[in-house]
């Protein structure tokens, strides 16, 4: 593309979509941008109003525009609550791609997206190299959430409480699994995700642990690479595709289900790659479509297809509040079934916070590109979880749980985070709950 | 974009975090929830204490520039468009404090940036209730409530935003502070210039502060839905619910059209044939609410409702109230372009005018749904189209002004809730007088002798 007008005109695509936007405002009382602002061009009727105007040659500061849709985590709250049904997402995702085509994708990005993260050999190599070296700038803070910081990589984690990264990736603990299907039983093929992979181990371990028990033969194929999210929220949807194009051979295999413990994998896998997958070839598009058919979160394979119930009796002693990651709640519509799991699991109790269903404010890359807006957001999130007195949070995302350990060890809280599946797996005993 | 030396003046005042000057910026406050052309502003400010709010009044007065005060932007007249390129917005979100709640003397102290639904909340939070409850409630200012006299669903019962004003604090045009009403229930000291203010439409004065009125919430509420195959039979109905001396709290109606779509998008099992759904909640005390609650269902069985549902727990309310909440989100999925119109009739009127309503969409081949506040003869009728399709949306404008004529010819008025702004302007003179214009433009024209408040809103003094 070389001159304005080539992306007015490319941007027109979404002009039906825009003009579904009626201006009505009532984004503002759910944006988590908005709330820590306050700015209209930081909510969705706001930059809808700037891609049609980009798109009508109104403006013409593409740079602008691209800061603007970029100050955005992508929760999903907006269209969730949208009177008119705006596809609020869908147009971001196309808004990003058209503008940053245009503006040029960052070298290092491009590098991320299109080299390594296609390669999961080289990105668990990096990993596995990089692991051992943490030792040498970390520095653990003491808390419950067990986090550190690195006051030597500032230039790169800020002050970030971190998770340190695995000694060793699951995909390397484990081996490639592909367990023969029980008599009459189910079989699943288990998505780790990238954080599930590399971070947050324990939870995938404690996810494997229970499909054992109950008794559901795993599919874990080696070579799984990223689903691609980080890419297509950065604008790169050609880095996504390639992603997808890694996966489909890889994921090929007789299973019921695909099950992940990320639900932005889940959404991303079960509504996204179909869509990107129309610009693939046939064989692609009708591989994507019936992954997608496939494609469940961990608790709702739990709770809805293995029927894992709460007992109606009694209340455990451990209070547990759970957090609403955006991407399964107003993303997936799976509210319950994490709440099931967690009464399912004693000696668990459910306490509700306020605004459970309120974003935490990580938003994935936007955590890495806006630290300072993501800790007000966050900030707030942590106010609600403390005021219920829940000595545990749970969140059914390992993005959220990265957020919410971050922002509670930065506020000297002693309350530790967890994966639902973490406490059910504990309850089974299974390992992976809450030091008690 | 406005000069320099203007935005470092701004900047040097409320911090460079609050003085927007890029051009994303500004154009992200062009426009409100009213279907007009933007217009974008030479400068944004938002100023955090109301010590700067007259400040920055003074200031633009001082310069000679045009300003147009902003909440939340949701209204559905104009009224926070830019008059012109010039104009210096001022945002009020800044100014977000509740500075009193007052559970002894029944009122609370806000500043004009609060919203309504958080203030109705942290009201409720001290057993006590605040009534109005605007459709933007969840994010819409006290302060633009008060400049538009806000409506809601309770107005039959309760009364809208003017009922529950009882002081304001403003900002003269020079930046001057005005001081009308008090926390005590009576008060004669001096104009009524809160109520002025009231409706002004940011046309009069810059509200920095206000006194509203609480009052103990009902202990008890009880929700009814009647169906009716005929909009006179619904409308003798609100009549025989008023006779019967019930006033319920809110008492709403949906139309055929509207029902309709409802049920497409819903799957509820609405009846598809139904002339008109009315929904009535009575609350109070108890036992009174049980008496209103028989009462208003005798009324709706001898007006001829086809069917009627009493909601037996808070659960079955919801669930009656459903199809009322997806009226306008179902609405405006039909076609790109929503617009909700307010026009008001005496509620024996109601049957005339949804008939007038039904007729001229025909007429004018337009796609009209209508739903509203039956109970106060506030109806939405709500075209859909789409405004880049020149043809339909002339034949929607043309359609609009025929539905005002009606409205007025059946001693009703253009805007029950929604304000004049600039959408409705031209219209002022039909349903009031001349000299009624004329009065308003010299009242401005006294007291902002630049005319630089929201310049031709209301009545335009440019």
């Amino acid at each position: 593309m070389s001159d304005l007008h080539t992306l007015a005109q490319r941007l027109m695509a979404l002009d039906d979509r825009l003009a579904a936007c009626m201006r009505c405002g009532l984004c503002q009382s759910v944006c988590p941008m908005f709330g820590a602002t306050m700015k209209e061009a930081d909510v969705a009727r706001g930059k809808l109003a700037l891609v049609n105007n980009l798109a009508h040659e109104l403006i013409c500061d593409p740079q602008a525009v691209a800061g603007k849709l970029d100050r955005c985590l992508l929760c999903g709250s907006c269209e969730a609550a949208c009177p008119s049904g705006v596809k609020i997402t869908e147009i971001f995702f196309e808004a990003r791609e058209v503008v940053n085509a245009y503006l040029g994708l960052h070298p290092l990005k491009k590098m991320i997206f299109r080299f390594l993260l296609p390669r999961p050999e080289l990105f668990n190599l990096s990993v596995r190299v990089g692991a051992p070296l943490q030792r040498l700038v970390l520095r653990r803070n003491h808390d419950v959430q067990e986090t550190s910081c690195a006051p030597m990589l500032s230039f790169m984690l800020g002050k970030r409480h971190v998770r340190p990264l695995a000694a060793r990736p699951l995909s390397a603990l484990t081996g490639p699994l592909d367990e023969p299907r029980p008599e009459g039983g189910l079989k699943v093929a288990f998505y780790p995700g990238c954080m599930g992979d590399k971070l947050y181990v324990d939870m995938a371990q404690a996810c494997l642990a229970v499909l054992r028990h109950h008794k559901v033969a795993v599919f874990l194929p080696e070579g799984l690479a990223c689903c691609g999210m980080p890419a297509l929220a950065s604008g790169d949807a050609e880095g996504m595709l390639r992603q997808i194009s890694v996966n489909l051979p890889v994921l090929r295999g007789d299973f019921d289900y695909l099950v992940t413990p990320c639900p932005t994998c889940t959404k991303t896998i079960a509504s996204l790659w179909p869509r990107y997958a129309q610009r693939l070839g046939t064989l692609e598009r009708e591989a994507t479509a019936r992954l997608a058919e496939k494609t469940l979160d961990i608790t709702a394979f739990l709770v809805d297809v293995l029927k894992v119930e709460a007992p109606s009796d009694g209340e455990g002693s451990l209070a547990v509040t759970y957090h609403d990651s955006c991407h399964l709640s107003k993303g997936l519509g799976i509210r319950s079934q994490p709440r099931t799991l967690i009464k399912a699991s004693r000696p668990c109790r459910l306490v509700e916070m306020n605004e459970a269903d309120r974003c935490c404010g990580c938003g994935g890359s936007f955590n890495l590109s806006h630290y300072d807006l993501s800790r007000r957001i966050g900030q707030r999130k942590r106010d609600n979880i403390v005021e219920s007195g829940a000595a545990v949070v749970a969140a059914a995302c390992p993005a959220c749980m990265m957020q919410l350990e971050d922002v509670l060890s930065q506020n000297h809280d002693a309350v530790s985070v967890r994966h639902p599946v973490q406490l059910y797996a504990q309850h089974l005993g299974l390992g992976g709950g809450p030091a008690a | 974009m406005a000069n320099n030396a203007l935005i470092k003046d701004f900047e040097a005042l409320l911090g460079p975090e609050n003085v927007f000057s890029s051009e994303a910026d500004r154009q992200s406050y062009s426009y409100d929830s009213a279907v007009l052309a933007p217009v974008v502003p030479t400068l944004v400010v938002r100023p955090t204490t109301t010590e700067q709010l007259g400040q920055c009044v003074k200031k633009l007065y001082d310069n000679g520039i045009p300003m147009t005060v902003r909440g939340a932007g949701t209204n559905l007249s104009g009224g926070v468009i830019p008059d012109v390129p010039d104009t210096v917005v001022i945002l009020t979100n800044g100014l977000n404090r509740i500075l009193e709640i007052n559970e002894n003397d029944l009122y609370a102290v806000v500043e004009p940036g609060v919203i309504t639904a958080q203030f109705a909340a942290a009201v409720e939070k001290r057993r006590l209730f605040y009534p109005p409850d605007p459709g933007s409630q969840s994010v819409s200012t006290i302060g633009g409530n008060i400049a538009e006299n806000a409506g809601g669903l309770r107005g039959l019962k309760y009364g809208v935003t003017k009922d529950y004003v009882m002081g304001v604090e403003f900002f003269d045009a020079t930046g001057e502070v005005v001081k009308s009403g008090s926390r005590t229930v009576k008060c004669v000291t001096g104009y009524n210039l809160a109520g002025m203010l009231t409706q002004s439409e940011g046309t009069l004065g810059v509200i920095s502060r206000a006194i509203l009125k609480l009052v103990p919430p009902p202990k008890a509420s009880k929700a009814l839905m009647a169906v009716f195959d005929d909009m006179q039979k619904a409308a003798e109905a609100v009549a025989g619910i008023i006779a019967a001396h019930v006033v319920p709290c809110t008492l709403e109606f949906l139309d055929n059209n509207t029902i309709v779509r409802v049920d497409d998008f819903t799957h509820a099992g609405l009846p598809r044939d139904a002339a008109a759904i009315l929904l009535i909640e009575v609350d109070g005390h108890p036992a009174q609410v049980a008496d209103d609650a028989e009462a208003v269902e005798r009324v709706l069985r001898t007006t001829g409702a086809t069917t009627v549902h009493v909601a037996r727990d808070a659960a079955e309310k919801t669930k009656l109230w459903e199809a009322r909440r997806m009226a306008l989100p179902v609405l405006a999925r039909a076609r790109p372009t929503t617009i909700l119109e307010d026009a008001t009739v005496p509620r024996s009127q109601i049957p005339a005018m949804m008939k007038v309503v039904t007729d001229i969409a025909a007429k004018y081949r337009v796609e009209v749904g209508t739903f509203g506040h039956a109970g106060d003869g506030n109806l939405h009728p709500t075209f859909l189209c789409d405004k880049r399709d020149a043809d339909e949306f002339a034949r929607v404008e043309a359609a609009i002004d025929e539905m005002f004529e009606t409205a007025i010819s059946l001693h009703g008025t253009l805007s029950g809730e929604h304000g004049i702004g600039t959408a409705k302007a031209k219209w002022m003179e039909k349903e009031t007088s001349r000299g009624t214009i004329l009065f308003s433009q010299r009242l401005r024209r006294a007291l902002d002798p630049k005319g630089l408040l929201n310049p031709t809103k209301l009545v335009s003094i440019r």
